[in-house]
């Protein structure tokens, strides 16, 4: 019940101002497949700069979501803006201002780091020499060294997920998109991948992240959880373990994912 | 603009790179021109025949000669009663037996004298086929014999005439249908798999997600397609010309009109087939069933339409590769030009602004 007040709280902030204070915001977004309710009146937003763990099952409605906030899927009601873009009318401006990385491993496998680098920042517009620092960067930055000629379908998972972290944010977007980005990826990858989220939250940007990794919870800011379409519960992730009287964000999602 | 280069670049690498797909997009037109130029011929070679020649004149042995010579025939069995023909039939020894009546050449300058030709017609084809080259070259002699004035009267009789195709060269019917069949198999199904494919892989969705606009990522994605198509064309058209001596009579301006509107329909085709198909290997299938079937099989490429029942009439008469192959032959083989086919061009035209806006529509931003 705690957790409704704090909904309408932050409602109350941003209803009148769909302006850019919160980097998301959603009311009661739902979104219907026929007569199934994938998303079923979600309500919560997110402060710039802040990582907001997404959570849920598989099938609880968190990619469906996702797909209405980056512009891929129409909301069949409620309403939503991300930097403070409508989600209905103004998808095109709310596409120039995220980035995104897909639940797949979104990097073009025959193409060179180089040569996906050359591709997505030219896809949003960037200039040659634009192009060419960004790939010295990265290259400098992952220490490739000779790799960076390599085929992407050649590098190890790893970096390659880390890779597609980076290109997704090549445009210098305000906030990310992540679709269960760690899929896949032993341990000690995903701390790395996180330092990543750090770094770029540290720059002010804001994370949207999906996962089902429940230790990954724990690092986010705040975090939601989803059960068939509905938000459970939100909070950081702490107040979350004290509320549900649990020692590990597993637990907290164990409790509310299968109720007794 | 700049954002469209890069699409265009990026799919050239994706092509250039695999090279089992380069191999057999560039290799199968020669392959396939090859393969049907040579093996797929329906004219015959050196069959065996035997000659029953009751008179053994001059004017006979002149016939035969030309028989003999004209490539089509070997003269294995000299007959000499019918109880023989009967023999070499049933042996299997000859296809054909050519029989001359008694003082031919004498009955001949007097006015007619008579050639019978006797055909294996166990399989039916091949005796049509032997019967028309024996008695062209019979007439076509006799024609000259007359011109010589040798004969006081002209002997008259039907004489078949293949228009267009004198000597029945069947490469020039593949020609034309190989363009088609490489140019659907190129825009279309080469198209749909690689749409689907980055479906599949998931990069399609995070290009929706970019600021592209779905048509850019269209337009982008096929291009390179059309031109590998236009460059498939050509190659066969050079090949059939260098290797076959197939003509090319029509005008070079029309052909290339009419092309690019087919490959333009193909690649609607190919576009539509990507947005019903969830991967590369349904949109394969629907591609091979769908699309290259019929169009081997119903566009009149291999059989003609006007054998068919009328069920499958009708049906060939909604494949574009009909319109477009009855084109390319008026363009190639008779040197036709726009005004005797734009009708056909027309509702090739239809079709492509049907399948251009289908796939347009279905192509969404929004992934329902």
């Amino acid at each position: 019940m705690n957790n409704d007040n704090t909904n309408m709280n932050t409602n109350m902030n941003t209803t009148n101002s769909l302006g850019y204070d919160k980097a998301i915001v959603s009311e009661n977004l739902t979104k219907k497949f026929g007569r199934f309710t994938a998303v079923d009146t979600i309500s919560f937003s997110v402060d710039k700069g802040e990582i907001f763990g997404f959570l849920g099952a598989n099938g609880a409605g968190k990619t469906t979501a996702m797909r209405m906030l980056t512009g891929l899927l129409l909301p069949t009601s409620g309403r939503a803006s991300v930097a403070g873009f409508d989600v209905f009318t103004q998808t095109e401006e709310i596409k120039r201002n995220i980035g995104y990385m897909s639940q797949k491993f979104s990097l073009y496998e025959d193409l060179t780091i180089g040569e996906n680098i050359d591709f997505y920042g030219g896809i949003y517009g960037l200039g040659r020499s634009e192009l060419k620092t960004k790939t010295s960067e990265m290259i400098e930055k992952f220490s490739l060294g000779d790799a960076g000629r390599k085929l992407i379908k050649d590098l190890p998972l790893g970096w390659k997920q880390m890779l597609a972290f980076s290109v997704a944010m090549i445009h210098n977007p305000q906030i990310v998109f992540l679709d269960e980005p760690t899929g896949g990826v032993d341990p000690i990858t995903r701390r790395r991948f996180w330092d990543l989220i750090y770094e770029a939250s540290s720059q002010g940007k804001t994370i949207f992240v999906t996962t089902h990794y429940m230790d990954e919870a724990e690092y986010c800011g705040r975090v939601s959880i989803m059960v068939d379409g509905l938000i459970e519960a939100m909070g950081r992730p702490n107040d979350l373990k004290l509320q549900y009287g649990c020692d590990s964000m597993n637990d907290v999602f164990v409790k509310l994912a299968r109720p007794e | 603009m700049k954002a469209f280069k890069e699409f265009v670049r990026k799919e050239i690498y994706h092509i250039s790179r695999d090279y089992r797909t380069l191999f057999v997009l560039l290799g199968m037109p020669i392959a396939q021109l090859i393969i049907f130029g040579f093996a797929i011929r329906t004219e015959i070679s050196e069959a065996d025949i035997g000659i029953f020649d009751k008179s053994k004149d001059h004017v006979t042995q002149k016939i035969i000669d030309k028989i003999v010579s004209s490539g089509h025939f070997k003269l294995t069995e000299y007959i000499e009663s019918p109880e023989d023909m009967e023999k070499s039939f049933r042996a299997g020894k000859v296809k054909q037996i050519i029989v001359f009546e008694e003082n031919f050449a004498h009955k001949l300058g007097r006015g007619s004298a008579q050639v019978q030709i006797i055909n294996d017609a166990s399989d039916p084809n091949v005796a049509k086929i032997l019967n028309m080259y024996a008695s062209t070259i019979i007439l076509d002699f006799l024609k000259g014999f007359n011109q010589n004035g040798m004969a006081g009267n002209i002997v008259i009789a039907p004489q078949p005439r293949m228009m267009y195709n004198p000597e029945m060269r069947s490469v020039y019917m593949f020609v034309p249908g190989l363009i088609v069949l490489i140019l659907m198999l190129v825009s279309a199904l080469m198209t749909s798999v690689a749409i689907t494919k980055e479906k599949e892989k998931g990069t399609l969705e995070v290009l929706l997600v970019s600021p592209l606009r779905p048509q850019t990522i269209i337009i982008g994605k096929v291009i390179p397609y059309l031109l590998l198509s236009l460059f498939n064309a050509a190659t066969v058209l050079v090949l059939s010309r260098a290797i076959f001596g197939v003509p090319f009579k029509g005008s070079m301006l029309d052909f290339a009109i009419v092309t690019v509107i087919f490959i333009l329909v193909a690649l609607g085709i190919g576009i539509v087939i990507s947005t019903i198909s969830k991967t590369q290997q349904t949109a394969l299938m629907i591609s091979l069933a769908g699309l290259l079937m019929p169009t081997v099989l119903l566009s009149g490429f291999i059989f003609p339409i006007e054998n068919m029942p009328w069920a499958l009439q009708l049906f060939s008469k909604v494949i574009p590769a009909t319109w477009y192959l009855i084109i390319l032959k008026a363009i190639m083989l008779k040197g036709l030009s726009f005004g005797y086919f734009w009708q056909e061009t027309l509702v090739l035209i239809g079709f492509m602004i049907f399948l251009l806006t289908v796939a347009n529509k279905k192509f969404k931003v929004r992934l329902e």
